[in-house]
């Protein structure tokens, strides 16, 4: 019987499988950054080891950092402690750091394949649940906490057993309008935020074929959403077009070597899945969520549920979130009116994500009483977009284009959303708090966002294409 | 953090609310310690505390009648970020059980390496611990590792639960991974000889 891509990656970097014990699995590529690394360093002083394969190890800063005048010393006490802890322990320890100020610098999943560090076939972890994301240039890549940040300081090898494997297919074409975040949230919805736990998903069909790079790693960045332990793509001729030239990525003979072993990174014909999903991107419209888990989405012309569409059981925390909301079951999010626009995170900062947002907004004007923050995922993100002029845009339609970082994806910086506001957000999570103590998130497309920051109301931005 | 699982019989504190995210568990901004301790303080920090920091007195944990250390939870506990410190703050507050019918699979782990243990229950019998608490908060729960089950020690109703092997005996003796791995250094260094490309 034939193998799945996910089996063949993960077989392919088994070090030890003693009867028994878990896999030791070989790890390529090791991302760390500011938050969960310190404990897994200060773990290593502890046992006196050193680490073990630095130059497979890189470090950048973006949870804590500012997204205005980066050029500045941290103002907060202890963002800036945790990174100058980071540059003290990759000094110490021989991991290359991208920090702040580096032209590398940016959200560790959007530098990871844009400096062609991130190559199909590879296995990948970081301290961070969307590592996820790297899944989209066919790798196993998935989230860890510190002692497993620990575990591959000291050994390059992290012990895991194996996932299940599920199939994920979205056949046909999209509609105007959608975008790949509509896909991802859709599935979610449909599928549950604990959908896909246990599982490791593949993304297949002709939907998820035509898209970009940068749009099937919004794709795969959203698996752990529905509980995936990763998600990943079969590399294909997008793929390596989009690897090509990168600064890390091989050149010449290696190069065609490289590409040899790639080519063959498909799922044989008569593998079996687990779990096979089916989709029509056809169904797919604009997506929204309106509760407290990615879980909780529609259509964004649909209604919340109403009470009685909820089962018994879940009916108790369906309402807690709602009432967190401030919104009634059974009504529409349509029209209603948002504070914040936040268009950036690992999910939707990437270069392709400024340059449609900001061809949707030439000659428009944001609402009023809006705010707008758009945030680059990296430094070389920013550059790009100024070399473009897609800044001018911007600037003249009244959005703020601010420096790299993770920003108000997740309230551990400056950039948090008041109590009580609405925002419209590109990121990854609508949790309770997540973009500040009592701040109500809405997560959408790029587009989606957008269009509210324009009318100042959650609209549908086919209306305005 | 104890280096080691121990049996016990405990009160327990219910928790029955789904999907509970290691954001509520710990909000971000307390993820900033470079050590691991004192995360206890926050468990939970905006579900106990409103903004002028006075503790919210419907919240369970301010709620006098339940103490212990086993959390009881609605199913797909601990979704979200990866963070550790979640596992960490429920440690340092003082839980060593938590139980629910769906645990998230990074917390999981998570929870383990800080030897923690996640007890995933039928959903029938997580309803029955939140029912024996409901009628009684003095209602304990025995927890036994080596034999793999959980009673209610009132009715004597009993479930048992799943473990691998190689994570119990890690539990049980107080071992962590790394020992394990770092005994692996010769098979990992023959693997690299076999790989050409780091791919």
């Amino acid at each position: 019987m034939g193998k799945t891509l996910f089996d063949k990656i993960w077989d392919g970097h088994i070090v030890a499988s003693k009867p028994g014990f878990p896999d030791a699995v070989y790890i390529n590529t090791h991302f760390i950054h500011e938050v969960t690394s310190p404990q897994a360093f200060d773990g290593l002083r502890k046992r006196n080891i050193p680490v073990f394969r630095p130059a497979k190890t890189r470090a950048t800063a973006d949870h804590n950092v500012p997204t205005l005048e980066q050029h500045l010393p941290i103002k907060e006490a202890l963002s800036r402690k945790q990174v100058e802890m980071l540059t003290k322990n990759t000094t110490e320890f021989g991991v290359e750091l991208y920090g702040l100020g580096h032209p590398y610098q940016g959200i560790v999943h959007v530098i990871g394949p844009e400096l062609g560090i991130t190559l199909p076939g590879m296995t990948i972890v970081c301290g961070d649940s969307h590592t996820s994301t790297h899944g989209a240039f066919g790798t196993v890549a998935f989230g860890i906490g510190t002692s497993e940040v620990e575990q591959v300081l000291a050994t390059q090898c992290i012990l895991q057993y194996k996932p299940k494997r599920m199939k994920i297919e979205v056949n046909g074409q999209l509609k105007k309008g959608v975008l790949s975040k509509d896909i991802i949230l859709y599935i979610i919805a449909q599928i549950s935020a604990s959908g896909a736990t246990g599982y490791f998903v593949e993304y297949a069909g002709e939907a998820i074929r035509s898209l970009s790079m940068e749009a099937r790693m919004t794709i795969c960045n959203m698996s752990i959403e529905m509980g995936a332990r990763g998600g990943l793509i079969a590399p294909d001729v997008t793929t390596f077009e989009y690897i090509k030239g990168r600064e890390f990525a091989p050149k010449g003979a290696d190069w065609d070597k490289a590409l040899a072993f790639w080519e063959t990174l498909q799922t044989d014909e008569d593998a079996e899945f687990d779990k096979v999903l089916t989709f029509d991107a056809a169904d797919i419209e604009p997506q929204i969520t309106y509760g407290t888990n990615p879980g909780m989405g529609i259509g964004v012309t649909q209604h919340i549920p109403s009470l009685g569409e909820i089962d018994d059981k879940e009916r108790p925390s369906f309402s807690k979130s709602l009432q967190y909301m401030d919104l009634e079951p059974g009504s529409q999010l349509l029209g209603k009116k948002v504070d914040y626009v936040f268009i950036g995170s690992c999910t939707n900062s990437r270069i392709e994500d400024l340059r449609m947002v900001a061809e949707f907004v030439k000659g428009k004007r944001k609402a009023d009483d809006v705010t707008v923050w758009i945030v680059p995922g990296s430094k070389q993100v920013e550059a790009q977009a100024i070399a473009e002029g897609i800044d001018k845009v911007f600037e003249a339609a009244g959005f703020q284009l601010r420096q790299p970082g993770c920003s108000a994806c997740l309230a551990m910086n400056e950039d948090k959303i008041p109590a009580g506001k609405y925002c419209i957000a590109t990121s990854n999570r609508n949790f309770e708090g997540r973009q500040g103590p009592n701040a109500r998130t809405f997560l959408a497309s790029p587009l989606t966002a957008a269009a509210a920051a324009i009318t100042g109301n959650v609209t549908d931005v086919r209306n305005m294409i | 953090m104890d280096k080691k699982f121990s049996n016990l019989v405990s009160t327990v504190v219910p928790l029955p609310i789904e999907n509970i995210d290691t954001d509520q568990i710990i909000p971000a901004r307390f993820l900033k310690a470079t050590t691991r301790d004192g995360f206890g303080e926050n468990l939970f920090r905006d579900w106990r505390f409103d903004d002028q920091q006075t503790p919210k007195k419907d919240f369970v944990l301010n709620n006098p009648l339940y103490k212990g250390r086993v959390l009881v939870a609605g199913k797909n506990f601990g979704c979200g970020s990866s963070r550790e410190h979640a596992a960490w703050a429920l440690g340092d507050y003082g839980f060593k059980v938590v139980v629910s019918s769906f645990f998230a699979d990074i917390f999981k782990n998570n929870a383990l390496n800080n030897f923690i243990l996640p007890i995933q229950v039928s959903d029938d019998f997580l309803q029955k611990i939140f029912a024996a608490v409901e009628k009684d908060p003095t209602a304990e729960v025995e927890v036994n590792l080596e034999e793999q089950f959980i009673r209610i020690v009132n009715s004597g109703e009993k479930e048992t639960f799943d473990i691998n092997a190689y994570k119990k005996t890690c539990l049980l003796n107080g071992y962590d991974d790394i020992d394990y791995l770092l005994s692996l250094s010769k098979e990992v260094a023959a693997y690299e000889t076999t790989r050409p490309f780091n791919f």
